[in-house]
């Protein structure tokens, strides 16, 4: 039997902590399918009650962004300050806005 | 409703039926839990050592419930240490199938499956029981006991229905342990009048139960059904397996080496 | 996460003109003197990847292989309380190893070769857990020095220049807060017990009291990787400094306890405000790091034959997930 066929596939694990909040990244673990993610997940990133949610996926079905396009990506966005709100200047007598 | 608050009144089961009843149940969530323990740090693999330590946690976690509860019944000072640790086997009163050894993990799961299945219904059953403190506790395992099923069935379907190798081990294994099944729905006068005092569920109703989910899990597995047999081992009556000693001998070793100090 | 592509990363780097190293590795130092976090697709020079890669690695097995002597004890824990915990424990480490291994297969090395070094020798772990458990007591005493060491050596690692491991220490460390307190409380419990107890105590911390110091590693005079690691920010405090602290701390808690810690020299120094110990036997700590401890073959023996009982089970799953996906697929 070669090695391949006993290595399970690496899968990523988010967790919503409670209700109200987003799934959050935890790590990673091994397992042969989704079903067996999810059980793993719980038994492994969850034994303290961290939440009440959880989402696995395998890690090769993530597309990441690469850190040498973050300038591209991230950096034109710096310089539109007129999307916050601190940009514009209101007498303070104005209320409710 | 449970059936403590339904307008039919049951006989009340006695003192010594109980205690004996309640050890039924407890003895056999600890003897399993100890047995699972047994695969923490050596497990297929290491997710599943930390599954299966769940497991054992959530059983030992009954046991610790009911033989508290136990003791309070029988009113004779003795605490779920005491009666975990300073009984001999003949007064353990656990299923013998939960005392069978581990085996492969294929078999661990084997016997996981055919105890979580009647453990479940167990609890269910229980959580309407006439009796309020196993219907606490049983409110509590019902849920701890949908996972271990959800767990082990899976296993179990992943080895039947996975290589040839996985498929002869599993269906060896069901096929060595299935006559342990018998004791789990055979009634004796305990069992029985627990039943009549509404404590306990009647056996060959949960029978019916566990049979379906059972035949629905190995289909899946594509695992058959062993023949019934009629020879049966009765742990819930202390008549036990060669097992139970060894396990006894090692998990009670330093309370009896060194009698009567706290831990 | 992230682990396609970057042994090919790392290789990229050793083709790159030296000037346009030195100037990726200039602004990577400077990332991390201004204490910002690296993460896994950043630029990493090919060492600081592979250091990161042993000392994560080394870390996870040690928590996989510390298992073992502490597992070796939950069939017969005294009290069903004590058992639990105890399961919870060695739970919690088999976790560890997780976390660590996750981590670690951030930076491009995947599980099973990891799985692969330790069977075959080649990876070290720490040398503590090549020491035996033969009475209850050293449960205790695991939880009270060992556990105590690994969380001196691990709460700096929480501000780890590198984000997988700072995170993956920042779960463990609130995690092993319990281990530390259960093992105290174990051996507090002894110690106030019958003489045969009060005898196992004293029995095993005089077994693991000096293996514990040599988790702290060599001293800083031999050890090879310490400046480096120190620079990169993957090692806060050296090992001597990180000793000396847990002494320290230590000594009080064994006064506490009533018990003898089996050091001739130690004693207090009012000068430095710090207690003097003997000097630490390393050419046992050699041995045991090469494979010559008490349990060194056991251990490893016991990671392999789980490895191999386990090969028919994980092939099986993996086999049926393919006919599920092969089903779902015709439908």
């Amino acid at each position: 039997m070669s090695d391949d066929q006993q290595n399970w596939p690496l899968f990523e694990v988010f967790i919503r902590g409670r209700a109200g909040l987003e799934h959050k990244h935890v790590g990673s673990l091994h397992a042969a399918d989704g079903q067996m993610a999810l059980e793993h997940a719980r038994d492994l990133y969850t034994r303290r009650m961290e939440g009440v949610s959880l989402w696995v996926v395998r890690s090769k079905d993530i597309t990441a962004s690469d850190p040498d396009d973050a300038d591209a990506l991230f950096e034109p966005a710096k310089d539109k300050i007129y999307r916050h709100p601190t940009f514009y200047e209101i007498p303070d007598e104005v209320k409710n806005l | 409703m449970s059936r403590a608050e339904a307008k039919r009144s049951y006989p009340d089961l006695g003192q010594s039926e109980r205690f004996r009843y309640v050890l039924r149940l407890a003895d056999t969530s600890l003897i399993l839990g100890q047995r699972l323990g047994e695969w923490v740090g050596h497990a297929p693999a290491l997710e599943e050592d930390l599954g299966v330590a769940n497991i054992s946690l959530d059983l030992i976690g009954q046991a610790r419930m009911l033989l508290s509860y136990a003791g309070e019944i029988e009113a004779a000072g003795r605490d779920e240490d005491r009666l975990a640790y300073l009984r001999d086997q003949n007064d353990f009163l656990n299923l013998a199938l939960v005392e069978q050894p581990n085996g492969d993990f294929g078999c661990t799961i084997v016997r996981q499956v055919l105890i979580d299945a009647w453990q479940l219904e167990l609890h269910t059953w229980l959580e309407a029981s006439t009796d309020q403190r196993l219907r606490e506790i049983a409110a509590k395992a019902v849920k701890e006991t949908r996972y271990h099923l959800r767990y082990s069935s899976g296993w179990l379907i992943r080895l039947g229905d996975g290589t040839d190798e996985s498929h002869a081990r599993v269906q060896a294994s069901l096929n060595d342990l299935w006559k342990f099944t018998n004791e789990l729905f055979s009634a004796d006068e305990i069992d029985v009048l627990a039943e009549n005092a509404g404590v306990a569920p009647r056996l060959s109703e949960l029978h019916s139960r566990w049979s379906v989910r059972i035949d629905e899990i190995l289909s899946q597995a594509t695992l058959t059904r062993p023949v019934d047999v009629s020879y049966g081992w009765f742990g819930k009556r202390g008549e036990h397996t060669e097992h139970l000693g060894h396990i006894l001998s090692e998990m009670q070793f330093l309370q009896r080496a060194y009698p009567d100090v706290t831990w | 996460m992230y682990t396609q592509g970057l042994d090919a990363l790392g290789d990229e780097s050793l083709l790159l003109p030296e000037e346009e190293l030195a100037e990726l590795e200039a602004r990577f130092q400077a990332k991390i003197d201004a204490d910002e976090k690296i993460e896994p697709k950043d630029w990493m020079p090919a060492a600081y990847r592979l250091t990161l890669i042993r000392q994560i690695s080394q870390h996870a097995h040690s928590e996989i292989v510390g298992m073992l002597p502490e597992g070796n004890w939950i069939s017969r824990a005294p009290t069903l309380k004590r058992k639990c915990i105890l399961i919870a424990k060695v739970q919690d480490e088999g976790g560890h190893g997780a976390y660590l291994y996750s981590a670690a297969e951030t930076l491009g090395i995947s599980r099973e070769q990891m799985v692969e070094q330790l069977l075959s020798g080649q990876a070290k772990y720490s040398s503590i857990f090549n020491y035996p458990t033969p009475s209850w007591a050293d449960i205790g005493t695991i939880g009270w020095l060992v556990d105590g060491a690994a969380i001196m050596n691990q709460i700096p690692l929480c501000r780890c220049s590198y984000g997988p491991y700072a995170r993956a220490m920042v779960r463990i460390c609130k995690e092993e807060s319990f281990h530390q307190r259960q093992g105290f409380e174990l051996m507090m419990q002894l110690c106030k017990g019958s003489s045969d107890q009060k005898r196992m105590a004293q029995e095993a911390l005089n077994r693991w009291w000096w293996p514990s110091l040599m988790m702290f590693g060599p001293s800083d005079a031999n050890s090879r990787h310490t400046e480096q690691s120190m620079r990169w920010k993957i090692k806060r405090f050296t090992n001597d400094e990180l000793r000396q602290k847990f002494v320290d701390a230590t000594v009080p808690q064994a006064e506490f306890l009533g018990l003898t810690l089996p050091d001739d020299a130690l004693s207090w120094n009012e000068q430095t405000e710090h207690y003097d110990f003997g000097s630490i036997d390393w050419d046992e700590f050699q041995r045991v790091l090469a494979g010559q401890g008490p349990c060194n073959q056991e251990r490893i023996a016991a990671r392999i034959s789980a490895h191999e009982n386990g090969a028919w089970v994980r092939e099986a799953a993996m086999v049926h997930a393919a006919k599920q996906a092969q089903r779902a697929a015709r439908e």
